[in-house]
């Protein structure tokens, strides 16, 4: 019974950060699968997210500001805004940019965050970072929630504490995985909605001939500066999350380029740029291959050390991990050469023509 | 006067920002120059810098081990161009060549995808952590100290920063000799400026693209080598933390002109070793912390108010 439970909370694991990952890979697909703006700078609007929402319901600390004690539904709003905000103003100056230089500035950009994140350290407490961010359902469990409206109503401290007492001691993780899986469903809704409205057509548009669009009177600048905050402000939704699954945040190591953007960018070329349910797939397939090569390379890498007896294995196993990155870079050259579509191409709705052709109407 | 102004100002923020300068620029030629006749941004080129200077590390540490022979860095990296050039190479011609007709993101793409490869693998195979490139304390060189000292300018340099400084004049003679003299050079610039015409004209554009790698290899592995000389230490971020301010050159100098990289590299480096002078009282004008926004900021205001660059680079 209990190795049902240790594999099933380790499935639930899989599907959390799996889902985080699909949101960030909904974000880029707006940005890059919609509109065709080539971000690379996904760790920096994390980064945003995920600070916002750390300094707006942290309790308070000496270590850096806060303390603001927000419900969080609206600090998730707020890091969502605070995103976009800044995407807005960097978008003002680089969406102009042809592809290349706005790849440079967006890389660039996500530097100046991290940088600004690592020295404002009585904002931010540096690069030590924040700890103790409280998670979703989880934060039902400490006292400062649960003495406070609306639990309050419902049943004082003592009451509570003996409630959580008698659930085991995972029973959140569950209800946190399923959150996520319903954000990830209702982000992908609006944005199938999106893409099929005359906005996501005109989208397509602007992406596949900019001219052609601002000859048939299409504001280009516009429309990608609006894909751009759009797909920002999800990717401050999904740092917001990471930040709660984390519940430690610091600006080097979490928001590590490699892990965040590039990462990021496999799951969406492998699953399919432009297409919602491709960036989800991508998003879940390269996050189950990341996860499960480590578990296989440290049971193989176990079997080596007791095989050869003496052999201190914890330096090995550092080194596998960016062995498995390099080997993730591998495959996203492998499919951006031979699968240059994904797994999922996009689709495009179906034309009058071709319906003509095909005798549906 | 020169006890409260100049010798700060000239020993701890002039001469070092030459020295960034220096790498900044030798950096910056062979983006600019991959730019321009390739078409795209590569990514990848910071990473080539770093894995040159491991290289460099490594055969000083084989040939100290194997035959109790120090070899001086730039003597050890004449193996580690060789290496750094064959791996352009072999980059090319295996993750750049399928892109050269499709469209220019997808190759960004790949060099974006071979940057984390690159470092991944020295990672991997050099471990995570910093390593010491030349052991001790870099002294002021004697000679130049008393001199100066003697006319009531005291300058401090230590012999590596006149290396860099050497080594960069040298290379930058050799690359304008063979970009105005030699035939593959001046194939280099034709097919910057329009690689239709070059090709009508008989030009093979396939050897070009060798060349370039060549180069930018070269002066790439230099820049690293300098740049551990510098630091005298080795870390796997060094080549990306190098990337931001050496694209920032070759804008500034304007994309396609290697001279216009030079004198973009060492504004930049100039820039930021002088942001944090204090100009103004006291403290430092922008918190050290900051430097290294100083080549971004230059980089976004060139990008939106001339992206042609100081010299008329190429706009695409």
């Amino acid at each position: 019974m209990d190795m049902l439970i240790g594999y099933s909370l380790y499935g639930i694991s899989l599907l959390t950060v799996g889902g985080i990952y699909a949101i960030l890979a909904l974000g880029l697909n707006i940005q890059w699968g919609y509109a065709g703006l080539f971000n690379v700078g996904i760790a920096g609007f994390a980064a945003i997210g995920a600070y916002t929402f750390a300094l707006m319901t942290t309790a308070p600390s000496s270590y850096h500001y806060g303390g603001l004690d927000l419900p969080l539904p609206l600090a998730i709003a707020c890091a969502m805004l605070f995103s976009g905000l800044i995407a807005f103003l960097i978008g003002l100056i680089c969406i102009r940019l042809r592809s290349d230089y706005l790849a440079i500035s967006t890389i660039g950009i996500a530097e100046i965050i991290k940088l600004f994140l690592k020295n404002q350290t009585d904002l931010t407490n540096g690069p030590r970072g924040i700890n103790k961010i409280p998670r979703v359902w989880e934060h039902l469990t400490e006292e400062r929630f649960y003495t406070r409206a609306p639990m309050s109503w419902f049943s004082d401290a003592q009451g509570w504490e003996n409630f959580f007492d008698a659930l085991p001691i995972w029973w959140w993780q569950p209800f946190f995985c399923l959150t996520i899986l319903f954000i990830v469903f209702i982000i992908y809704t609006l944005l199938e909605k999106a893409q099929k409205s005359p906005w996501g057509r005109m989208m397509t548009a602007i992406r596949e001939n900019e001219n052609a669009a601002h000859a048939a009177g299409k504001d280009v600048t516009r429309r990608r500066i609006e894909a751009f905050v759009i797909g920002a402000m999800v990717m401050g939704l999904a740092g917001a999350i990471l930040s709660q699954h984390l519940r430690l945040i610091d600006p080097t190591n979490t928001f590590d380029p490699s892990k965040m953007t590039f990462l990021v960018w496999v799951m969406l070329i492998a699953g399919g740029s432009g297409n919602n349910r491709g960036a989800i797939f991508g998003a879940f397939l390269v996050w189950v291959i990341w996860s499960a090569s480590e578990i296989f390379i440290n049971s193989g890498l176990h079997i080596f050390g007791e095989l050869v007896s003496n052999m201190d294995i914890s330096l090995l196993k550092t080194r596998a991990g960016y062995l498995r990155m390099m080997i993730i870079g591998l495959l996203l050259q492998y499919i951006l050469q031979k699968y240059p579509d994904g797994i999922m191409p996009e689709s495009r709705p179906v034309q009058t023509g071709e319906k003509l052709k095909k005798g549906r109407i | 006067m020169w006890e409260t102004f100049g010798f700060e100002f000239v020993n701890f923020y002039l001469i070092p920002g030459l020295v960034l300068g220096c790498i900044y620029a030798l950096g910056a030629i062979g983006i600019t120059l991959t730019f321009s006749i390739l078409r795209f941004a590569n990514f990848a080129h910071g990473e080539v810098m770093m894995i040159g200077a491991y290289f460099t590390w490594t055969a000083m540490v084989l040939s100290n081990d194997l035959f109790g022979v120090p070899l001086h860095p730039l003597v050890a990296a004449a193996p580690a161009v060789l290496l750094a050039i064959g791996l352009f190479i072999l980059v090319d011609r295996y993750f750049y060549k399928p892109f050269r007709y499709a469209s220019t993101i997808r190759v960004v793409m790949a060099s974006f995808g071979m940057m984390l490869i690159i470092r991944s693998f020295v990672q991997a195979v050099w471990g995570p952590n910093q390593l010491t490139f030349v052991p001790g304390i870099a002294k002021p060189n004697e000679l130049v100290k008393n001199f100066t000292a003697s006319v009531d300018m005291m300058i401090l340099v230590p012999n590596k920063h006149f290396w860099i400084i050497a080594g960069t004049l040298v290379i930058m003679f050799a690359l304008s000799w063979l970009l105005t003299k030699t035939k593959i050079g001046k194939g280099m610039r034709a097919v910057s400026d329009s690689p239709e015409l070059a090709k009508v004209s008989g030009i093979d554009v396939e050897i070009i693209v060798k060349a370039t790698w060549f180069v930018g290899g070269f002066c790439a592995v230099a820049a690293g080598v300098f740049l551990a000389m510098d630091l005298q230490m080795l870390e796997t971020t060094m080549g990306f933390r190098m990337l931001l301010p050496m694209f920032a050159a070759a804008i500034l100098g304007g994309i396609g002109r290697p001279f216009g990289a030079v004198i973009g590299g060492l504004v930049i480096g100039l820039a930021e070793e002088l942001s944090v002078y204090p100009w103004f009282g006291n403290g430092s004008l922008i918190s050290p912390g900051y430097k290294t926004g100083v080549a971004f900021t230059i980089m976004v205001v060139m990008l939106v108010i001339r992206p042609s660059g100081l010299f008329k680079g190429r706009l695409f």
